[in-house]
């Protein structure tokens, strides 16, 4: 009984770790720009897809996952470079349109040049699991969780303690204030971006031993990366990882007690009835209209 | 006698509907031109939600979906006349859209697209899995379309089905635009409060205009089921809510002749890109993104503002 509620937790908390990884990307992005990001879950994908492949290629593995971040977090800068910066204030109908359309292309590039087959990367630390009460822990999973709370203590100490992070806050908070005092801000919705294709990145790449990864594993990790963003509530980085991991613990929950062929439909119902009643999220900020 | 524009451009189309089968040659052309028209009549009604209320929604082709189910199971698996049971879905379409209704348009912006992308996706994941009544993803065969004893057969057939559903759509969203309904909806994009306070009632607009465009969505998936005879879940997926959005966007928003467009242009892409073979995302991908950056309104609105700027 016991050990079974432990197992499916791991595994709950294990792609809860990655979620969050991820909606903490959608959450930058929306702080310093409003957008919502659709191509971040394509980061995820080229961060485990680089990652194998250059392993499969002989590099080892710590390079390898030092360049397949390098190699999204380039995307992600070009994405802000070519296609979000000129759009400038547009609509956000169109800005989405935009980020789906950057998204395709990546996904289309990755399957060009890529491959459609599925690939995966070794376990960073052997596959001996561990017993703990009964339930079995993956190494790997010590990993995800690991480096998402190193990831997490960093932002903060970032967004805490660094000029460049406050500087992210300011102008998250209010734009035309941030540029006022001197603020670069397209400096930093530019460095947005690259970070949360980075901190995508890092998400795909730990779970990629355990998961196997192929060109279209973008889609439907970016759409849970988004509801975990929402579920805590837009633009709230604590928020973000408490949506993740509660995202992933109901998840490996419905799998274990309710429906395996279900699990994926769990974070949208839950998203669903979280906004019907709580239209914010669960720690978003009120938002006010001014008149 | 002058007529206002919107009258010239539905005569206009008429026109234009009316004389295309002199252009189609042969089958193909024949099946492209039903689906432009089936994605036209879906997304002026979609436009009436994004581009005139200012919601968006990124989850109607679960709607599509549910009138497609709908028509498929009650014919083949209970023998319901077709009429009925395309009835049948857009009623459970309109019962489910107003039941969701007034929780979602209560959100706003990215909360919105949120919501309805949720139940888009939670719909076509109960289409995948009930393989039972829907054949999962294997998808399930479709009987013809028959009322009162004549059964829609063959392209030309269709096409005039479709396309008189087209203008029937489409001179209803163009009333619906003049009506005082239209004006508040217009308002409602502008400024919500304003309008709430020059004595709109908001709510009560956004939920019965999401009720149409969702019904529009289910009689057209209705349609769609018979005229191709196969049913495969990617009808109520993600990647098809986005088309449908992206047709109203690239179209012009707020605009009825725009979206028409817009659906034309994205039911041709596909066919062009084709042509690229193993390309067909990127391009598809680089196309939406160009478009949405040197074009943000749209296609049509862009055209004419230039050719208006010329003629003045």
């Amino acid at each position: 009984m016991l050990s079974e509620l432990l197992q499916f937790l791991f595994s709950g908390l294990t792609v809860g770790a990655m979620y969050a990884l991820a909606a903490v990307g959608f959450s930058l992005i929306y702080s310093a720009s409003g957008v919502i990001n659709f191509a971040q879950g394509e980061f995820i994908m080229l961060g485990g897809m680089s990652a194998a492949l250059l392993v499969q290629a002989g590099v080892p593995l710590p390079l390898a996952i030092a360049l397949a971040v390098l190699v999204a977090a380039a995307a992600g800068l070009i994405v802000e470079k070519l296609a979000i910066e000129p759009a400038g204030n547009s609509e956000v109908v169109t800005l989405v349109i935009i980020t789906i359309g950057a998204s395709l292309t990546l996904r289309g590039l990755a399957e060009v040049f890529l491959g459609k087959g599925n690939h995966a990367l070794p376990a960073f630390s052997g596959e001996d699991p561990l017993v703990i009460f009964g339930a079995t822990l993956m190494p790997q999973s010590l990993w995800v969780m690991g480096v998402t709370l190193v990831v997490v203590l960093a932002l903060g100490l970032f967004f805490g303690r660094t000029t460049l992070g406050k500087g992210v806050l300011a102008t998250s908070c209010n734009k035309l204030a941030a540029q006022l005092v001197g603020i670069n801000t397209r400096f930093i919705l530019l460095l947005a971006f690259g970070l949360s294709a980075a901190l995508g990145a890092v998400g795909g790449i730990l779970v990629a031993p355990m998961t196997y990864t192929s060109y279209d594993v973008g889609i439907m990790m970016g759409l849970k990366g988004f509801v975990a963003a929402a579920l805590g509530g837009l633009g709230s980085g604590f928020g973000a990882i408490v949506g993740g991991l509660l995202l992933g613990i109901v998840e490996a929950m419905t799998a274990g007690y309710i429906s395996s062929a279900y699990k994926d439909a769990m974070p949208f119902v839950l998203i669903l009835l979280i906004l019907f009643f709580l239209p914010q999220g669960l720690f978003g900020k009120k938002a006010t209209d001014r008149v | 006698m002058t007529m206002k524009p919107t009258t010239r451009g539905f005569l206009f189309l008429a026109f234009v509907l009316a004389v295309l089968p002199l252009a189609l040659t042969n089958g193909y052309y024949y099946d492209l031109a039903i689906r432009m028209a089936i994605n036209a009549t879906i997304a002026v009604g979609l436009n009436l939600l994004i581009g005139y209320t200012g919601q968006i929604s990124l989850g109607h082709a679960g709607f599509f979906g549910i009138g497609a189910y709908a028509s498929a199971i009650l014919t083949s698996r209970y023998g319901l006349p077709s009429g009925l049971a395309l009835i049948i879905g857009a009623v459970a379409t309109a019962g489910l859209a107003f039941a969701v209704a007034r929780p979602i348009l209560k959100l706003k912006g990215h909360y919105l697209a949120m919501a309805t992308l949720g139940l888009g996706i939670i719909l076509s994941m109960v289409v995948v899995n009930e393989t039972d009544l829907t054949g999962g993803p294997d998808g399930m065969p479709v009987d013809a379309f028959s009322l009162f004893g004549m059964q829609i057969v063959g392209e030309q057939a269709w096409y005039v089905v479709v396309v008189l559903i087209l203008l029937l759509v489409t001179r209803a969203a163009l009333n619906l635009i003049d009506a005082p309904a239209g004006r508040a909806l217009q308002a409602i994009h502008g400024a919500e409060i304003a309008a709430r306070v020059a004595g709109v009632d908001t709510t009560s607009f956004k939920v019965r205009v999401f009720v149409l465009s969702a019904v529009v969505a289910s009689v057209m998936g209705s349609v769609t089921a018979h005229y191709v005879g196969f049913l495969t879940p990617g009808v109520a997926g993600f990647f098809h809510s986005i088309e449908l959005v992206t047709m109203v966007v690239l179209g012009g928003m707020a605009s009825v002749f725009g979206s028409i467009l817009g659906a034309v242009v994205l039911t041709l892409l596909p066919q062009l890109l084709s042509a690229f073979e193993g390309w067909e995302t990127v391009v598809f991908g680089l196309i939406l993104m160009l478009t949405m950056i040197f074009l943000p309104r749209g296609i049509l609105p862009t055209l004419r503002l230039k050719f208006a700027g010329r003629a003045a």
